[in-house]
C-alpha cells in the first residue's frame, strides 16, 4: 500500500501532465491557457500537502494551544504568492488572447500562422 | 540621514518598482520618459557603487527588516552579481536614453506613460532575481521581470509580437513553474529557502531521489527561460517583433540573468553536494551549448530579416556563455561570464544601430537595406564596429572573452580542441553573417527604398540615439583593449561559484 499512501504524488504528478498535455496538444490558445492554469495548480498542491503534517492543526496560538501539533505554514504562505503569479499570467494571457482574436479573427494557433503566411 | 550605503542592495530593486507605479500618473508628453530614465540611471549608479563596493573585498548582505538571514529574506551582492546588475541597469539606461524617439514611433503617447511602467517594472524584477539571496524570492522577482517583459514585448505596433508573446509567456511560464517544482521538492527535503542555508544542509540529503529530481526541474526549467537551445524557440520572435528599444534592452541582459540563476544554483548548492554533479552538468549541458553556437549560427547565415538574424546569433552566444560554464573550471567559467559582460555590449549596440536604422527604413529585411551606408553611415560603421566585437576580432571585447573560452578549453586536454573547433567554426559563421549586413548596406545597389512615411527622405537617426549607439559601440573597444574591471570581477565570481574546487 506504499504507493497509494502517496496518493498526494499522484495527484500532482497526473494533473501536472494534464495540464501539460492540453499546452502541448491543443491548438485553441485559450485552452492553451487553461492547460498552463492546472499545470500551475499542480504544483500548487505539491507545495500545500508537503505542509501537512499527520494530525497537525493550524498553526494559531490561542487559548493555551502552545503545545499542539502544528502544520508548517510557511508553504501555504508561499502558495499564496504563487497563486498571485499565476492568476496574473493567466490574466495577461487572456489579454493577449483578446488583442490576438481583434487582430487576426481567430484563436486557433493554425490560422493565425495561416494568416501571416499571407 | 542613515548611512545610504548599507541599503543599496534593496534600493537596488526598490527605487525602479517605486518609481513604476508613480510613472502611470505622468501623463504629460516626455515626462514618463524622462522619469523612466532618471529612475534606471540611478538603478545603474546604484550598481556602480555596489560593483566599487565589491571591487573594494567587502562583503554586501542585507536582511530585509533586520530579520537574521535563514528565518528572514536576505539579499546579498558578491563580485558575479555585481557585475550582472552593471549589465541589467546599464543596458535598461542605455536602451532608454537612445529610445525616446523609436518608442513615440511605436506606441501612441497615451499609453507611453504604461509601456514605461512595464519597462521599471522588468528593470525591478531582473534586478531583484541578481540581488537575491533567496531561492522563492528570485521565483517572485523572475515572474515579475517575465511578466513586465511579455507586456514590453508585445506593445509594439507589429501584429505578428502577440502570437510570439504568447509562445513566450506560455513557454516563460513552464520554465518558471519548472523552478519552482525544483525548490519545492529542495525545501521538502531541507526545510530551508536561502541558498547559503541550502548549501550547508542540502549535503544530509544529498543522496536522496528528490533532490536529483529537483536538480533536473531547475537546471530544465531555468535553461527554458535562458532560451538555450533546443528550448530557445521562443525567442527569435519575441526579439524579432517586440518594438526596437525593448529588444535592444531585453536581448543584452534577460537570457543572461536566467543563466546567472542557473549557474548559481548549479554551482552553489549542488555542486559540492551532489555525486557526480560536474559529470551531469556537462555531459548534459556541454553538447547542448556546442548545438546552439553550430546551429544558432547557421541559421544567422540564412536569414533574412536583419533583427531575426542577429537574434540566432543571440542563441549561439548563450551557447558560448554555457560551454565555458560547461567546463566546470575556473578558467572556463570565468570566459563565460566575461563573456556575459562583452556579449552584452556588442549585441546592445548592435541593436542600438537596428533602432537607428528602423527610424528610416521601414521593413528590417536585408534586401531592403541597400544603400543604408549611403544615407546613414555613422549608424552603420557603428553596426558594423558592433559586429567585428560581435566576430571576435581583435582589439574589441569580444576577441578577450574567445580568447580565454579558448584557452580554458585548451585545458581540457583532446575533447578540448573539438571545442576550440567549434568556437573557430562559430566565429567564422560570425564573419559569413555580419558581411551579409556589410554587403546589403554597402554594396547592393538601393532599388525602390521604402522610407518611413513622414520621416526626413535622407540623412542620419536622430542624435542621441546615434551619440548612445556609439557610446556602446566604443564601449567594445575600450573593454577590448582594458580588460581590468571586468575580468577581475568575472574571476572572483568563477571563484565563488567553484568553491574550493580547483
Amino acid at each position: 500500500m506504499e504507493l497509494l499512501g502517496l496518493y498526494h504524488y499522484w495527484v500532482f504528478a497526473v494533473l501536472l501532465m494534464i495540464g501539460f498535455y492540453a499546452v502541448v496538444a491543443k491548438v485553441n490558445l485559450v485552452k492553451k491557457l487553461i492547460g498552463l492554469s492546472l499545470f500551475q495548480s499542480a504544483v500548487f498542491l505539491l507545495y500545500i500537502t508537503m505542509g501537512k503534517v499527520t494530525g497537525g492543526t493550524a498553526p494559531i496560538f490561542q487559548d493555551g494551544n502552545v503545545d499542539a501539533l502544528f502544520s508548517n505554514p510557511l508553504p501555504q504562505v508561499l502558495i499564496l504568492t504563487a497563486i498571485v503569479v499565476g492568476i496574473s499570467t493567466t490574466a495577461l494571457g487572456l489579454g493577449i488572447v483578446v488583442r490576438i482574436k481583434e487582430e487576426y479573427g481567430s484563436i486557433e494557433e493554425h490560422e493565425i500562422q495561416e494568416r501571416d503566411r499571407r | 540621514m542613515t548611512d545610504l550605503n548599507a541599503h543599496l542592495p534593496v534600493l537596488q530593486v526598490v527605487v525602479p518598482m517605486l518609481l513604476a507605479p508613480l510613472v502611470v500618473l505622468l501623463r504629460p508628453r516626455g515626462l514618463a520618459w524622462a522619469a523612466a530614465t532618471a529612475g534606471s540611471l540611478m538603478a545603474f549608479f546604484i550598481a556602480v557603487n555596489l560593483a566599487g563596493a565589491v571591487l573594494g573585498g567587502a562583503e554586501v548582505r542585507y536582511e530585509l527588516g533586520g530579520w537574521a538571514a535563514p528565518y528572514g529574506i536576505a539579499l546579498g551582492v558578491d563580485s558575479f552579481s555585481a557585475l550582472l546588475l552593471l549589465i541589467v541597469t546599464g543596458a535598461s539606461s542605455a536602451a532608454l536614453l537612445a529610445a525616446r524617439r523609436s518608442i513615440d514611433d511605436a506606441i501612441e503617447s497615451d499609453r507611453q506613460p504604461l509601456f514605461y511602467t512595464a519597462w521599471l517594472l522588468a528593470l525591478a524584477g531582473l534586478a531583484g532575481i541578481v540581488v537575491s539571496a533567496d531561492a522563492f524570492n528570485i521565483f517572485v522577482f523572475m515572474e515579475i521581470s517575465s511578466l513586465a517583459s511579455y507586456i514590453l514585448v508585445a506593445g509594439g505596433p507589429d501584429r505578428r509580437a502577440l502570437p510570439a508573446v504568447f509562445k513566450y509567456l506560455v513557454m516563460g511560464t513552464i520554465g518558471a513553474t519548472f523552478y519552482l517544482i525544483g525548490v519545492g521538492l529542495v525545501y521538502m527535503m531541507t526545510g530551508t529557502l536561502n541558498l547559503a542555508d541550502m548549501e550547508l544542509r542540502i549535503h544530509e540529503v544529498a543522496d536522496q531521489r528528490p533532490i536529483l529530481v529537483a536538480a533536473g526541474f531547475i537546471t530544465v526549467g531555468l535553461a527554458l527561460k535562458a532560451a538555450v537551445f533546443p528550448l530557445h524557440v521562443w525567442l527569435p520572435n519575441a526579439y524579432t517583433f517586440a518594438p526596437h528599444a525593448v529588444t535592444a534592452f531585453l536581448a543584452a541582459c534577460a537570457t543572461k540573468v536566467a543563466l546567472y540563476v542557473l549557474m548559481r544554483f548549479d554551482f552553489i548548492v549542488f555542486q559540492q553536494n551532489l555525486a557526480g554533479h560536474e559529470v551531469q552538468f556537462a555531459a548534459f549541458l556541454m553538447p547542448l551549448a556546442v548545438l546552439a553556437i553550430l546551429v544558432g549560427s547557421a541559421v544567422a547565415l540564412f536569414e533574412r530579416n536583419l533583427k531575426r538574424l542577429l537574434a540566432y546569433s543571440s542563441v549561439a552566444q548563450i551557447g558560448y556563455i554555457l560551454l565555458g560554464a560547461s567546463m566546470v573550471s575556473v578558467a572556463g567559467l570565468s570566459a563565460g561570464i566575461l563573456h556575459m559582460f562583452n556579449h552584452a555590449f556588442a549585441k546592445g549596440a548592435l541593436f542600438l544601430a537596428v533602432m537607428c536604422l528602423a527610424t528610416r527604413f521601414a521593413g528590417l529585411d536585408l534586401d531592403r537595406l541597400a544603400g543604408a551606408a549611403r544615407t546613414m553611415p555613422w549608424t552603420m560603421a557603428a553596426l558594423v564596429l558592433a559586429g567585428l566585437s560581435l566576430i571576435g576580432v581583435p582589439g574589441t571585447a569580444g576577441f578577450v572573452s574567445k580568447w580565454y573560452l579558448v584557452t580554458a578549453a585548451l585545458n581540457e586536454g583532446l575533447p578540448g580542441l573539438l571545442l576550440v573547433a567549434v568556437v573557430v567554426a562559430g566565429s567564422l559563421m560570425a564573419v559569413v553573417y555580419v558581411w551579409r549586413i556589410v554587403e546589403a548596406a554597402w554594396f547592393a545597389t538601393p532599388a525602390a527604398n521604402e522610407e518611413v512615411p513622414g520621416a526626413a527622405v535622407t540623412g542620419e537617426a536622430p542624435l542621441p540615439m546615434l551619440v548612445v549607439t556609439w557610446a556602446v559601440a566604443l564601449g567594445n573597444v575600450f573593454f577590448g583593449l582594458f580588460t581590468g574591471v571586468q575580468r577581475e570581477l568575472a574571476e572572483r565570481a568563477a571563484g565563488v561559484l567553484l568553491g574550493g574546487l580547483p
